[in-house]
C-alpha cells in the first residue's frame, strides 16, 4: 500500500495551525487497497464469499487508515479517522441484514404478487391460485379497530401524565405500569383477550374484536410513551404565554400544546401500528383463521396477513411451492402496508408541522 | 357598578357572562369614580401588595413585600440575580402558581379586589393582568396575525374578518410593529427577528386589552436597537396601562420608569426582600439605604 509517501518538508513559514493532510487521492488508495485485500481472501477457495470479503475489508481499512494517518497527519487525526471508520463499519454491518431482508422479501414475494392475489380468497383452494384478499381485509379491520381504541386511551393518558399529573404519585404509578405493559409478551396479551372474551361468549370463541383488544393491549403503552415524550418537548414558555393571555388550561392543551406536538404524536402512532400489524401469536389465539372474507369483526374467525403468512408456510398444501409463494407475497404485502403508513405519516407530519419549525 | 359586581365578574369562571355586556356599556369614568368612592386603595388599577410571602413548596423565596404600584406609570423592579424579582412579578397575575408546589401567602389588591381572595379565578385575573416574558415566545403553530388574535380567539371570541383585521392592525401598531410586518401577516411569527418577536408578544398581550402589563426582563435577549424600540413603546403604553418591568439594566430602569423598587437577597437559600422603593430619580440619586447606593452605583451585584 501507499504508505511510503514522504511527509512534506515543513516550509520556512509554516505556522502552528497548518498541518499535513491525508488528501483524497491517498484516502482512495487506502480504500482500494482494503477492498483488494478482501478479494485476495477468495483466492484459496476460488469462490466469492461476501461475508468474509466485507469483514476483511472493513478491518483492513480500519488498521490501514490509522497507520497511514498517524504517519502523515499525527496521532489525534489518526484516532479521529479510526473512530469514524469504526462507526461507519458498524452502520454498514447493521444495514446488511436489513438490505438482505428487503431483498429476500421482494425477490420471493413478487412470484405471486399479482391481481388474483389481491382479489381472491383461499375458499376452496388447495393447490395453486388463491389469494389473500380476505387476509388484507382482516388485517385492516383488526388493526384499524385496535388503533381506534388505543389512540384515544393512549393520548388521553399521555395528556394526564404530561400536563396534569406530573410529579404526583398516581402519575408515577401509571408511568411504571405503562413501562411494564410495554414489555408484555404478545402471546400473553393474546391469552388475556381470549380469556376476557371467553368469559362473555363461552369457550372456543374467535372474533376480530378479540384480536383488536389483544393488539390494543400491546399498542396503548407505545402510544402513551411516545405521545408523553412529545408533549414534554413542548416548551413551558408556550404554555405560560397562553396562560398569561387568560386562556384556560384545557384550551391551552387543545389549541397550543397538541398542535405544537402533533407531528411527533402522529409519528408515534404510526410506529405503534407498525409494532402490532405484524403480530402473529395473539391473533392466532384470538382471531384464528378463515378461508373466506369475514367483514364482521364481532362474529366469527377472520384471517390476518401474519397468520395467513404463517399457515401458508407451515401447511402449504400441494404443491408446496404455491403455498410458500403465497406466504412470501403476504409478507411483502405487510411490509408495503407499513411503508405506505410511514409515508403517509411523513406527509401528514410535514403538513402539520409548526410553520416556524419547517 | 359596585365593587361586589366587579368581584362577581372576576370570579366568573372561563367563559363570558351575560352581565359582562352590561359592564362594557358602563362608561369608564363611572367605573373609576365608583371604585374611587368605594375603595380605600384609590383609583383604578392601582396595585397594592400587602405582606406577600411567596413560596416554592416549603421554600420561602420572597418575604413580606408591601408595595403600592401606581396606575398608568412604569414601575421598575431591580436587584441582583436570584433575589426574587421574577418570582414577585409572576405573583401579580397568578402565574407563579403554574409551577407545581408554588403558592403565596398575603394579598395583592387590584382595584381593591384581592387577587388571592377566595373564589377568584386565576384565568380571569390573567385576562386583566397581561404578561410579557424574558424570551420571546410566539406560538410556532400560528401566523403573525393569528398570534396577535390568539388571546381573543382562544377565549372563545368569534369575530368577522374586518373586526379581526382591525384588531390585528391596532395591536401591531400599538406595539410599533405594524410597518415591519404588514406585508407578511400570514407568515409564521417565529420567522421574525428576536426584537420583532418580542414586540409581537407585546402586541399579543395588549390585544386582549388587559389593564396592567407585566414585563419580565423583556429586553434581556435583545440588541440595543430593539431595546430602544421597546422602551419607546413602554413610554407610549404607560398612558393607557399600568406597567411593571423587571430589569437587570439600571440605565433602562432609569430611562423608562417613574418608580423603582430595589430587591435583594442576603445569601443563597435566604428569601429575597424589598430594600426600598421610591421615585426613580430619588432611587438613582439619593437612596436612603446603603445597599441601594452600592447596587445602583455598581459597587456590588
Amino acid at each position: 500500500m501507499t504508505i511510503t509517501e514522504q511527509r512534506p518538508a515543513p516550509s520556512e513559514h509554516q505556522s502552528s495551525i497548518t498541518a499535513s493532510r491525508l488528501g483524497t487521492p491517498r484516502h482512495m488508495a487506502v480504500i482500494i487497497g482494503a477492498v483488494v485485500l478482501g478479494v485476495v481472501t477468495w483466492l484459496p477457495t476460488g469462490s466469492v464469499n461476501w461475508a468474509r470479503w466485507i469483514i476483511v475489508t472493513l478491518i483492513a481499512y480500519g488498521i490501514a487508515i490509522y497507520v497511514v494517518s498517524r504517519i502523515i497527519e499525527g496521532p489525534r487525526q489518526a484516532l479521529d479517522r479510526l473512530m469514524l471508520a469504526i462507526v461507519t463499519s458498524c452502520f454498514l454491518i447493521v444495514s446488511v441484514p436489513l438490505v438482505s431482508l428487503v431483498w429476500t422479501v421482494v425477490q420471493r414475494g413478487t412470484n405471486r404478487f399479482d391481481t388474483t392475489f389481491f382479489t381472491e380468497t383461499m375458499r376452496g383452494v388447495v393447490g395453486e391460485g388463491g389469494g389473500a384478499f380476505h387476509a388484507v381485509i382482516g388485517t385492516l379491520i383488526v388493526t384499524g379497530i385496535a388503533t381506534l381504541m388505543s389512540v384515544p386511551f393512549g393520548l388521553f393518558t399521555a395528556i394526564y401524565l404530561a400536563e396534569y399529573g406530573h410529579g404526583t404519585k398516581l402519575a408515577k404509578a401509571i408511568q411504571s405500569m405503562v413501562d411494564v405493559m410495554t414489555g408484555i409478551p404478545s402471546i400473553v396479551a393474546g391469552l388475556f383477550a381470549y380469556a376476557l372474551f371467553e368469559l362473555f361468549f363461552g369457550p372456543g370463541t374467535r372474533s376480530g374484536i378479540a384480536g383488536a383488544v389483544a393488539l390494543t393491549v400491546l399498542m396503548t403503552p407505545v402510544v402513551v410513551r411516545s405521545a408523553e415524550e412529545m408533549l414534554r418537548l413542548v416548551p413551558d414558555e408556550l404554555r405560560e404565554a397562553s396562560y398569561a393571555l387568560g386562556v384556560p388550561k384545557w384550551k391551552t392543551i387543545v389549541k397550543i400544546v397538541i398542535p405544537t406536538a402533533i407531528a411527533g404524536i402522529i409519528t408515534g402512532v404510526v410506529l405503534a401500528i407498525a409494532r402490532v400489524i405484524g403480530e402473529t401469536a395473539p391473533l392466532l389465539v384470538t382471531v384464528g383463521l378463515a378461508q373466506g372474507v369475514n367483514w364482521n369483526p364481532f362474529d366469527g374467525r377472520m384471517t390476518t396477513l401474519p397468520v395467513f403468512t404463517y399457515y401458508q408456510y407451515v401447511q402449504p398444501g400441494l404443491p408446496p411451492e404455491a403455498g410458500q409463494d403465497r406466504s412470501w407475497a403476504a409478507a411483502l404485502t405487510l411490509v408495503l402496508i407499513v411503508m405506505v403508513l410511514f409515508t403517509l405519516a411523513r406527509i401528514v407530519s410535514i403538513a402539520l408541522k409548526p410553520k416556524g419549525l419547517k | 357598578m359596585t365593587m361586589s359586581d366587579q368581584q362577581a365578574t372576576i370570579r366568573a369562571t372561563g367563559e363570558e357572562l351575560p352581565d359582562m355586556t352590561d359592564r362594557l356599556d358602563t362608561p369608564t369614568a363611572d367605573r373609576v369614580s365608583a371604585s374611587r368612592h368605594d375603595l380605600p386603595t384609590g383609583p383604578d388599577n392601582r396595585i397594592v401588595v400587602e405582606s406577600l410571602n411567596i413560596y416554592y413548596s416549603e421554600f420561602l423565596a420572597v418575604k413580606d413585600v408591601n408595595m403600592v404600584i401606581e396606575p398608568r406609570s412604569v414601575t421598575a423592579l431591580i436587584g441582583p440575580s436570584g433575589c426574587g424579582k421574577s418570582t414577585f412579578i409572576r405573583s401579580l397575575n397568578r402565574m407563579h402558581e403554574v409551577i407545581t408546589g408554588a403558592h403565596v401567602k398575603g394579598s395583592v389588591f387590584v382595584d381593591g379586589e384581592d387577587l388571592y381572595g377566595p373564589g377568584v379565578d386565576p384565568v380571569a385575573v390573567r385576562r386583566k393582568v397581561g404578561m410579557v416574558f424574558q424570551r420571546p415566545n410566539p406560538f410556532p403553530t400560528m401566523s403573525i396575525a393569528d398570534n396577535v388574535l390568539a388571546g381573543k380567539r382562544l377565549n372563545s371570541k368569534r369575530f368577522g374578518k374586518g373586526e379581526a383585521d382591525s384588531l390585528v392592525e391596532q395591536s401591531l401598531r400599538g406595539a410599533n410593529l405594524w410597518d415591519e410586518v404588514k406585508d407578511r401577516l400570514d407568515k409564521p411569527g417565529s420567522g421574525l427577528s428576536g426584537g420583532q418577536q418580542q414586540r409581537l408578544c407585546i402586541a399579543r398581550a395588549i390585544a386582549v386589552e388587559p389593564e396592567i402589563l407585566l414585563m419580565d426582563e423583556p429586553c434581556s435577549a435583545l440588541d440595543p436597537i430593539s431595546t430602544l424600540a421597546i422602551e419607546q413603546l413602554m413610554n407610549e403604553l404607560k398612558s393607557t396601562y399600568t406597567i411593571v418591568i423587571v430589569t437587570h439594566n439600571m440605565q433602562q430602569a432609569a430611562r423608562v420608569s417613574q418608580r423603582t423598587a430595589f430587591f435583594t437577597i442576603d445569601g443563597t437559600g435566604q428569601p429575597g426582600y424589598v430594600v426600598e422603593m421610591d421615585d426613580t430619580d430619588v432611587m438613582f440619586s439619593n437612596p436612603k439605604r446603603q445597599s441601594t447606593i452600592d447596587y445602583v452605583t455598581g459597587r456590588f451585584g
